[in-house]
This record gives structure tokens, sequence and C-alpha cells, in this order.
């Protein structure tokens, strides 16, 4: 049977939905699945226990109060040294960028970043991974007796599974080599979500005609409690902030529902929304490339659906 | 300062994708390769820091004779050196990661773009950085050296962090970090006739194996519905009742 690390990130007095989603994943494939914090405590890992997590490990050290991506990244090779593990998976977020090819060096192991799906029916497991910013799409399987993964957020759904749970402290031997980053401030977005991890993305391009007329957009996410997104036209336009930039040089997104408002559709854009589970396009042009990927397509101005669009769901949603 | 740019070619954004008859990579004929987009905010970077502290910039990347092109693009830019490390393997990011840490080995500070935009892997400056034991900040959108010391302002999904650490260390560039310059054709002709050192690369053994690539199935309802109030108020039923997203 495989065992798998599972780097869990805490979110509140919990864990992040993409840390609770690689927990289904990771059980998902039959194998072990050891967690590990290096910011939380047992409430924290209860949470975990919800969703199936049976052994969590809670690592301490200063270094990793002060959010050290170099003292992290030790911690979880060393956990996976001594738990002897085949697979080391954690979401592909920011930090699970940041740190998950250190590890995968630590470990002289293989390193498949962005996993949409793990295939557990061999030995070895064999994950997919978009490539060419979802244009295209390849099975990888490592060579090496560890191997390292990231999950690409909101693919794996988070299954809950009640678990009894046994937790341990671990204590990594971190050098102050590992001090030589840290965060040191943080400014955070208030109340506003990130594209990359939101349920529901509307988006605005050129047809949005003006940055004024943005708040059209801004108020249909906030009826879906959702997050903004922009084509790169209007964020090069300096409309709006590179965060929101969906795309092929922007965020790649895989929500459960994409409503794309005056947006065409060029492929840099398609590549970067098109694994979002429903898709709905509202472009004047219905020969736009966008309809070809959506759901559901609305043809007329995005100036004016928009605002009947929000009130009709506002009603629909509070009834 | 010693100043290293990483950098990569990858198919233009606008390239369509099919899959060559190994059934395992990108059929490549007919693809126009570009610069990787986020490696001109990395160019960029390594020449405003040489203006600053003074120094060179070397631009290195891994790949084919075809690769030259994208370190012509660097040199018309204004870097002083460009080294090709001669591949002509499909290889992995192991290989490429040992390959550029080898060449690289004592800079002052080491800059690549958040990611190349084939692969998508986020992975090379992390990789390069724990070869080399050295601190890394990856997608910086803002970056001050004083001295050694060095802070890094990035977005990340709650906010905007401020990162501290100290050179020699890897920085990889989101945009925004700066506005990368157009070389001026006077300078993309002089660019022609500079030299590019050429490297053997070190041999080392992939660590992941591709077993196939495919086109991602659209299996999309495609439902067009018009723009009249009852049309908005279908949309609204069939995202409730059919798609269940709402």
């Amino acid at each position: 049977m495989n065992r798998i690390l599972v780097y869990l990130e805490t979110h509140g007095s919990g864990l992040k939905r993409s840390s609770l989603e690689a927990i289904t994943a990771a059980t998902a494939t039959g194998a072990s699945v050891i967690g590990l914090m290096t910011d939380g405590n047992e409430t924290a890992a209860l949470s975990g226990s919800e969703y199936g997590l049976s052994t969590c490990l809670i690592a301490k050290h200063p270094l990793l109060s002060e959010k050290s991506s170099m003292a992290i990244a030790t911690t979880i090779a060393q956990a996976a040294k001594q738990e002897n593990v085949d697979y080391v998976v954690m979401a592909a977020n920011s930090t699970g960028k940041e740190i998950a090819p250190r590890i995968a060096v630590k470990l002289q192991a293989g390193y498949i970043p962005d996993v949409i799906s793990l295939d557990a029916s061999s030995d070895k497991i064999i994950a997919k991974r978009p490539v060419y910013a979802g244009k295209a799409v390849v099975s990888l399987q490592a060579t090496t007796a560890q191997c390292v993964m990231t999950l690409r957020p909101n693919v794996f759904t988070a299954k809950k599974q009640a678990a009894s749970l046994n937790v341990s402290e671990f204590i990594p031997l971190i050098g102050s080599n590992d001090g030589r980053v840290k965060i040191t401030g943080l400014v955070k977005n208030e109340g506003k979500l990130d594209v990359s991890e939101a349920d529901v993305v509307v988006s605005g391009g050129r047809g949005i005609k003006a940055p004024e007329n943005y708040h059209l957009v801004e108020e249909l996410a906030n009826v879906l409690g959702g997050a903004v997104g922009s084509s790169r036209a209007v964020v090069d336009a300096g409309w709006r902030p590179h965060t929101e930039q969906v795309g092929q040089t922007g965020k790649t997104v895989s929500p459960n529902l994409y409503i794309a408002c005056g947006i065409s559709g060029a492929v840099q854009h398609l590549a970067g929304m098109s694994s979002s589970k429903v898709i709905v396009a509202i472009n004047k042009d219905k020969e736009a490339p966008i309809f070809k990927i959506a759901d559901y397509g609305m043809v007329g101005d995005a100036l004016e659906i928009l605002p009947k669009l929000t009130d009709v769901l506002r009603s629909t949603l509070h009834k | 300062m010693n100043i290293f740019v990483c950098i990569s070619q990858v198919p233009d954004t606008t390239t369509k994708i099919t899959v060559a008859p190994d059934g395992k990579t990108m059929a490549g004929t007919g693809v126009k390769f570009i610069l990787n987009p986020y490696d001109e905010f990395a160019i960029e970077e390594g020449l405003q820091l040489r203006t600053k502290h003074g120094g060179t910039v070397t631009a290195v990347t891994v790949g084919g004779d075809s690769s030259k092109e994208i370190l012509r693009t660097a040199l018309a830019m204004g870097v002083d050196k460009a080294i090709l490390i001669k591949d002509n393997e499909k290889s992995d990011s192991f290989f490429v990661a040992q390959n550029l840490a080898e060449t690289v080995k004592g800079s002052d500070i080491l800059i690549f773009g958040r990611q190349s935009i084939d692969f998508d892997s986020y992975s090379m400056s992390s990789m390069v950085a724990e070869i080399l034991d050295l601190p890394s900040v990856s997608m910086a959108s803002k970056l001050t050296i004083n001295g050694t010391n060095v802070v890094v302002e990035r977005d990340v999904e709650s906010g905007k962090e401020t990162v501290a650490t100290s050179l020699p260390c890897v920085i990889s560039a989101q945009k925004g970090l700066n506005d990368p310059r157009y070389p001026k054709l006077p300078d993309i002709m002089k660019a022609k006739s500079k030299p590019i050192e050429e490297r053997a690369p070190i041999a080392c053994s992939s660590r992941v194996e591709t077993l196939s690539m495919e086109l991602p199935k659209t299996n999309r309802t495609g439902k067009i519905l018009g723009d009249s109030d009852a049309d908005i108020r279908e949309l609204v039923r069939l995202l409730h009742e059919e798609a269940k997203v709402i």
C-alpha cells in the first residue's frame, strides 16, 4: 500500500479547502495518508479528521512560525523521510508552487505539479496535468522511489468522511540557513475572494466598454458570492489589477461556474478558464469563439444583460 | 553585481496544439516559438539592477540551436553575455535545473520568469535555488535591493505579501515587476553578430516519464439564448435546475 504525506495549511481555526481536497484525493487512491502541519494545532487537525484524516503530525519550530519557505520545505522533506512515504502531496497554490520543487530536490524525487487527476489502478500512481495552459493534458509517472505532487485547487472535491484522529508532534532539524527568507508582512485583500480559489468567477472583457461600468460585473459576482476576473485586454488597459487576470499569462481557474461578460474568447483566455465546470458566455457577437466552449450563451450587450441578470438572480436566490 | 537571467523558448500563445506521432509530445512543425513572456520581465529587471548596482547581466537557456533566437532577443535588449546549454532531447525539469545550476553558480542574483508558459510548472526558480542552497522568492511584483538586503513584494491568494531575504538569492518575476523595453532596430542588428557561448550539458537521468499527451475533450451543452427578459429568466432557470450550479 502506498503511503502519502499531505501538507496541510490552516485557514482560520480549520484547514484550507485546498488542503481538504488534498486529503480526499490522497485517501481516494487507497493509500495510507499522513497529514503534516507547520502552522497548525490540534483543532485544525480535527477539522481534517471530518474528511478522513486519521494521522497528523504537527511540526513546531521558531522558523516555522516566521513562515520561512525554506524551513517549511526542510520540515516536509524530513517528515517524508521519517514516515517513509511514497508520495508528498499539497495544493498547487502560491505556497505549494514555491516549496514543492525544493522538497523534490531534497528527496531526489520526481516532481509533478498542478495535477488534475490521480489514477492508482497500478502500483505507481499516474497523474494527469494540463500543459500549454490547458490546451493539452499529459499523463505522467515518476521514475523515482518518491514523488512530490501539487494538486490544482477546485478540481478534486473534498468529501466528508469521519475518522478518529491520532496527533503527534514533529520536531524538525532546521539550520539557521533556512532563516534566509521570511515573510515580514501581509496586507490582506479584505473580503475579496481570489479568482483561483472561488466557486464562481464573473469576468469582464472589452465588452464592458469602460472601467466605470465594471461595477456591473462586481455586482453579479457579489450576488453569486463569487470573485471578479478580467480578460487581458482590460488589465492591459489599466482598468483592473493583474491579480484578476484570467488566462495564459494570468491565472488558471476552474470554478463551478464561470461567467464571461463581453469577452470574445481569445485562445489565451480560453486556456485559463476552459476547465471550469459550467461556462456562461454573454457577448454581442454570436460568432465569438467564447460561445464554442460555453454551456450557455446569451447573444446581446453585456451592459444591458448584466443588471437584469443580477436582479433576477437576486430575487431567485433570496426565495 | 553578477546577474544571471534564466530564460526559455516557448510556443507562441496563439499556437494550436497538436499531438506528435509519438503520442507524448507536441507536434513542433509549423509552430512559432517565442521568448517566454514572463522572461521579458526577468531580463528587464536584470538590466535595471545593472544600471543601479553595476556589474554584468548574463542570459542563459537550455535548448537546441533554435533557442539562439531568444538569446539574441536578450542581447538586443542589452544583456552582456549569452550562454546556450545545448540539449536537443526533450528533457525533464530536473535536467534543466541541474544544468542551469551548474552554469549560474557564483552569481549574486538569479532571475527567472514566474513560469514558462509551455509546461506551466512554476518550478525552475525554486529547484535551482535548492540545488545551489540559495534562498528564493517567487512571483515578485516589486524588488528592492539595499546592500545585501533584498525585499520582495508579491501577490498571494490572501493579499500582498512582503518577503525579506538576502543576496545571493533567486527571484522569479511576475507581470508588473517592470515595463520590459522593446529592443531597438540597431540593437537587434548588432545582436545578430554577438557571440553566443555554447556549452555541453551535464548528464542526469530523468525523474518523471511522460506516458501520453492528449487534447482535452470539450463536452459542452452549448445552448444559445438571446437577450430578452424571458431569455435571462430562462438562463437562471437552466443554471438552477439543469446545471445545478446556483
